[in-house]
């Protein structure tokens, strides 16, 4: 029961704050265990979005560059001390939210949803800050309050995560408004939210779901979920991904069908074979073998970093890094659950797997912070 | 950093404590999500493994049919009456033109399309994959082929591309046999065999290709290839090659279908020609004829309508469909059915005063010699066609045992020739006009049957294989167009055998003779005299003149002052030789005038053509023979719709 106590715990040596071990990355502020989960699952992702991006070496290669730019933004703000961060917070957030409603204003249509804004050289989505930004905002809001956080402070937190939730949902991105209420809820909940209180909270939003249903949830996005209680209902509407994702998926069996030689992909089956649903694109080649690898993989790193996270130095470091980490399984889990039709369809991408580059370079910042956190800790006597 | 901290007095450690415990509750709630992915796919992909992976390769996996080739036609002798001939075709495959318009009107440069041609292809584009060739000009010539081809180069996504179309090299000739094979229309589609029938365009629609399609067409062969989402073939995955279809021999000599159909030039009407010993059919012969050619890829609209509202119906194949009054012809059958049951002998004589009268009644029968032929016998009755001899026998039989004993004969139904849309004809009977016209049968009806007129109707076909079965005393062969099939590979033969039907059956097989000498005596001193002159080798024939029109009570027939189409029609029926006969045949010129002569000497002709190989000289080829009375194409009844006889007309005699 060692993990069980904390304090004992963290009397133990640690190999990696010894800077005798890996000196070198340490210096860099690198973490080794989570920098060689990153590598294995997004080298893992480069082989298989060759295959299933038709052999196309472009693709290949950029999605390459994509990741290198990633690692390099990771390992920028690696170097940065947290309490850079820990400043800058309100301002990125609030930063972010007159962003997202210029987005509303004057923002970019594109596919029915108003997500972009056109800078001129770059178009980007503003709500992808906020997937940074509310960690770090929540963080910085119950660092200097006194935890469990008494009711005030939980309804300000609750306010500082519906805020940007609207925002999003109404342009309207569920996938990422998902990931943003997520950042925020999972800073509440590793602040020390009362179980009674989260107990309240979920079954209020139980009872919240038919008037978001109703009044927020947009015609596709009901869609989504209906035809995800009942895909064979549209097999050439919106059912077709996740019927031909699911026959991607089982007909790789055990041990797959061997790379490049998935034919639900190949054969231009299954749609967004190289982006959103990637997943069912490697599952059909590597199987059940390839996928547990995966999953453990993103396990791995998932635990890597909330140990990390409980050994970061103060409480803005801990709930900041423990929400980041909570976003980064969101994503892995929603994608993985909606291509294997546990979950309906939201469009979020597999992280460091799916072809693309907004959500990839987020995620990459956000183990830089990780690591900023974990890697300025003052050394502590033994 | 740590000012802040100590200004706020937080318990640092136990904010830590607390959130240890919630990251490895969060942990473990993780945990459990990924599992239950992780038991997602162990459903997935070993639970349902088989199930996916047969929707994946439906998914992938598509059968292509394989067209087999069609089997070839030839005559007994082995001339080619129908093969497949290479064709080409304009196709376009749209994902590979860059401007359709443009391509078309490059095309129309240098080939004809019509307007009808462009829009045709403009609908099937529309509802085409863009990797699938859609046709735009079929049937290209040579000359068209050879401009192409120098510009193909400069038109991506136009090709030539081949196939086979069905060709009777020989046009009209035997075109009532051979028949044609036209494209599937709607009706054939759906009671086809969807498996074997995908992939083929066209079907046996009439004639031998329509009786023998299961034969010469083959078997069709799969392939199955892999195709992408779009539905493009990628590559083969494994091949069930098609079985060709087998080459047939027909039974008919083309020669002497020649013969038959030259001598008949002029007349619409029909010549049977059968070999009595085992009922292939010799010839098969409707005129006027018609080219099947046109009717392979579609005949267009003005040429059927011309062909199909046409007066003479070139598209009606008499000898099967055409119906007429057998008239004298039936008279040898007659004799016969009196001897059977004993109602005469061969010598019994009957005094022909040149009419009959029912007992009890004033209204006159007539014979078609006026002053009457005197005491006749069965043997003067048949040579000299005595109607008046044949009414009171036909009256001392009776009508319902006439039609019992010319049953036998294949009379009033079908012979079961293995050709389609075969008439049975009508063998009168009391029973039979009860039912079709709810009307007692009379007296005089049964005199009209006994000469072969009133209700009494038969096709060629019948009449050539009644007189088959006279010359052989009853031994009677289905008859049939089919003398072999052959593999197209190991080109190995298989002749067809007779098909046996059942005989006509007589209390003494000595009954035959004095019929028989009574057809050798039409031909020899009777009333064919004229073909026998010279013939030799020795015919049993019975001439007959089938009336279209009733000629009031006490009028003559007087041909010279009637119109055309009221012309009687000329019959004849034949065998030869005598002592050992080989060819059986019947003769019926609609609107020929006599039997004996119009029809017999066409008869001749094609007997002559065949006991003595002379083809050449019974019909020259090229020129046409001048027939008798040169017809102008007259508006003509229809044989099928040949009006019987009522109760009340009065047959004013055939010869």
């Amino acid at each position: 029961m060692n993990l069980m106590d904390p304090m004992r715990s963290r009397m133990e040596p640690n190999s990696m704050d010894r800077p005798e071990d890996g000196r070198f990355l340490h210096l860099i502020h690198l973490d080794l265990p989570l920098l060689f989960g990153l590598l294995a699952v997004s080298g893992l992702g480069l082989v298989v979005l060759y295959s299933a991006g038709q052999q196309n070496q472009d693709l290949m290669i950029g999605q390459a560059i994509r990741l290198g730019l990633g690692f390099v933004i990771m390992l920028t703000l690696a170097q940065i001390p947290p309490r850079y961060f820990r400043f800058w917070s309100p301002w990125i957030y609030l930063a972010g939210i007159v962003l997202l409603l210029a987005v509303m204003v004057v923002g970019d249509i594109s596919k029915g949803a108003q997500r972009w804004l056109d800078l001129g050289v770059v178009r980007f989505q503003p709500s992808e800050i906020m997937k940074l930004a509310v960690p770090m905002m929540m963080a910085w809001f119950f660092a200097e309050k006194q935890l469990p956080p008494r009711w005030p402070h939980l309804l300000g937190g609750a306010l500082l995560t519906a805020i940007p939730f609207i925002l999003i949902a109404e342009q309207p991105d569920l996938g990422t408004a998902l990931v943003v209420g997520c950042a925020g809820a999972s800073a509440l909940f590793l602040a020390g939210l009362n179980w009674w209180v989260m107990g309240g909270l979920v079954g209020a939003l139980g009872a919240a779901i038919p008037l978001f249903w109703t009044f927020i949830m947009h015609d596709y996005q009901r869609q989504r979920v209906l035809t995800f209680l009942n895909p064979e209902s549209d097999p050439l509407g919106t059912g077709y991904h996740i019927i031909q994702s699911k026959i991607a998926i089982g007909s790789g069996g055990i041990y797959g069908k061997g790379w490049l030689n998935g034919t639900q992909s190949h054969l231009d089956f299954l749609p967004e074979g190289s982006t959103d649903f990637i997943f069912a694109a490697f599952a059909e080649e590597f199987g059940l073998v390839g996928c547990g690898l995966l999953l453990t993989l993103y396990f791995f790193i998932i635990a890597r970093s909330l140990y990390m996270a409980a050994y970061a130095p103060d409480t803005y470091g801990r709930l900041l890094s423990g929400s980041l980490t909570l976003v980064f399984f969101i994503y892995a889990f929603v994608n993985s659950g909606m291509v294997s039709g546990l979950l309906p369809v939201v469009g979020l991408p597999l992280p460091l797997f799916s072809y693309g580059g907004t959500s990839l370079v987020t995620i990459m910042a956000s183990f830089g912070i990780l690591m900023s956190i974990y890697s300025h800790r003052r050394p502590r006597s033994r | 950093m740590d000012e802040l901290k100590i200004r706020v007095g937080k318990d640092n450690a136990a904010e830590s404590e607390l959130f240890f415990r919630r990251a490895l509750f969060v942990l473990f709630a993780m945990f459990l999500a990924l599992l239950a992915v992780a038991g997602r796919l162990v459903y997935l992909q070993v639970l349902n493994h088989d199930r996916f992976t047969t929707l994946a390769d439906s998914n992938r996996i598509r059968l292509q049919p394989l067209t087999p080739t069609r089997g070839f036609i030839f005559d007994r002798n082995g001339v080619l009456l129908a093969d497949n001939l290479a064709s080409y075709h304009l196709e376009i495959t749209r994902e590979q033109v860059k401007d359709l318009d443009a391509t078309l009107a490059a095309l129309r440069e240098r080939i004809t399309l019509t307007d009808a041609d462009i829009e045709r292809f403009r609908r099937l584009i529309r509802r085409s994959t863009p990797y699938n060739g859609v046709p735009l000009r079929f049937q290209l010539t040579d000359e068209e082929i050879a401009k192409l081809a120098i510009d193909l180069h400069r038109l991506p996504g136009v090709d030539i591309k081949a196939d086979l179309t069905r060709r009777y090299p020989l046009g009209t000739r035997g075109a009532h046999v051979i028949g044609y094979v036209g494209r599937i229309d709607e009706n054939e589609l759906r009671r086809l065999d969807p498996g074997q029938y995908s992939g083929s365009t066209h079907i046996g629609k009439i004639g031998v290709e329509s009786s023998y399609e299961d034969v010469l067409r083959g078997r069709t062969g799969w392939q199955q290839v892999e195709t992408n989402a779009e539905g493009r073939p990628l590559r083969v995955l494994s091949r069930t090659p098609p079985t060709p279809g087998q080459n047939i021999y027909l039974s008919i000599d083309i020669r002497l279908q020649a013969v038959a159909e030259k001598v008949l030039e002029g007349y619409n009407g029909a010549i049977v020609a059968l070999d009595p010993r085992n009922g292939e059919v010799l010839a098969l012969a409707s005129q006027p004829l018609y080219d099947p050619n046109p009717f392979v890829n579609g005949i267009d609209a003005v040429s059927y309508r011309k062909l199909n509202t046409s007066k003479d119906k070139p598209l009606l194949n008499r000898a099967l469909r055409g119906m007429y009054p057998p008239g004298s012809t039936i008279k040898p059958l007659m004799a016969l059915a009196g001897l059977d049951y004993g109602v005469v002998n061969r010598y019994s004589p009957v005094f022909c005063p040149g009419f009959y009268r029912l007992p009890g009644s004033s209204h006159k029968f007539r014979d078609w010699k006026r002053g009457g032929h005197g005491s006749v016998d069965m043997d003067r009755a048949i040579a000299q066609s005595c109607d008046v001899y044949f009414y009171d026998l036909a009256l001392n039989i009776g009508i319902d045992r006439t039609h019992d004993f010319l049953d036998q004969f294949s009379m009033g139904r079908p012979t079961e020739i293995d050709l389609p849309g075969e008439k049975g004809g009508v063998l009168p009977s009391q029973a039979w006009k009860r039912k079709s016209y709810k009307q007692s049968w009379v007296a005089g009806d049964t005199l009209s049957a006994g000469i072969g007129q009133g209700y009494f109707l038969a096709t060629p076909l019948q009449l050539a294989h009644a007189a088959a079965a006279l010359s052989q005393r009853g031994i009677r062969f289905l008859p049939r167009v089919l003398h072999a099939t052959e593999d197209p590979g190991t080109r190995v033969k298989t002749l067809e055998q007779p098909r046996p039907a059942p005989p006509v059956a007589v209390k003494n097989p000595r009954y035959w003779d004095p019929v028989i000498n009574g057809m050798i005596h039409v031909v020899e001193g009777g009333t064919a005299n004229r073909i026998g002159i010279g013939a030799k080798y020795r015919i049993a024939g019975k001439t007959g003149t089938a009336q279209v029109f009733t000629l009031a009570q006490g009028a003559k027939y007087n041909a010279k002052n009637l119109a055309k189409h009221l012309l009687d029609h000329a019959l004849f029926i034949a065998f030869a030789p005598v002592e050992d006969p080989r060819i059986a045949i019947a003769v019926i010129a609609e609107h020929g005038g006599g039997g004996s002569s119009t029809a017999a000497p066409l008869a001749r002709r094609v007997m002559d053509a065949w006991l003595l190989d002379k083809y050449e000289e019974a019909a020259p080829m090229g020129s046409s023979p001048a027939p008798a009375p040169a017809p102008a194409p007259a508006p003509e009844p229809e044989p099928e719709s040949h009006e019987p006889h009522g109760p009340d007309a009065e047959p004013h005699g055939t010869e």
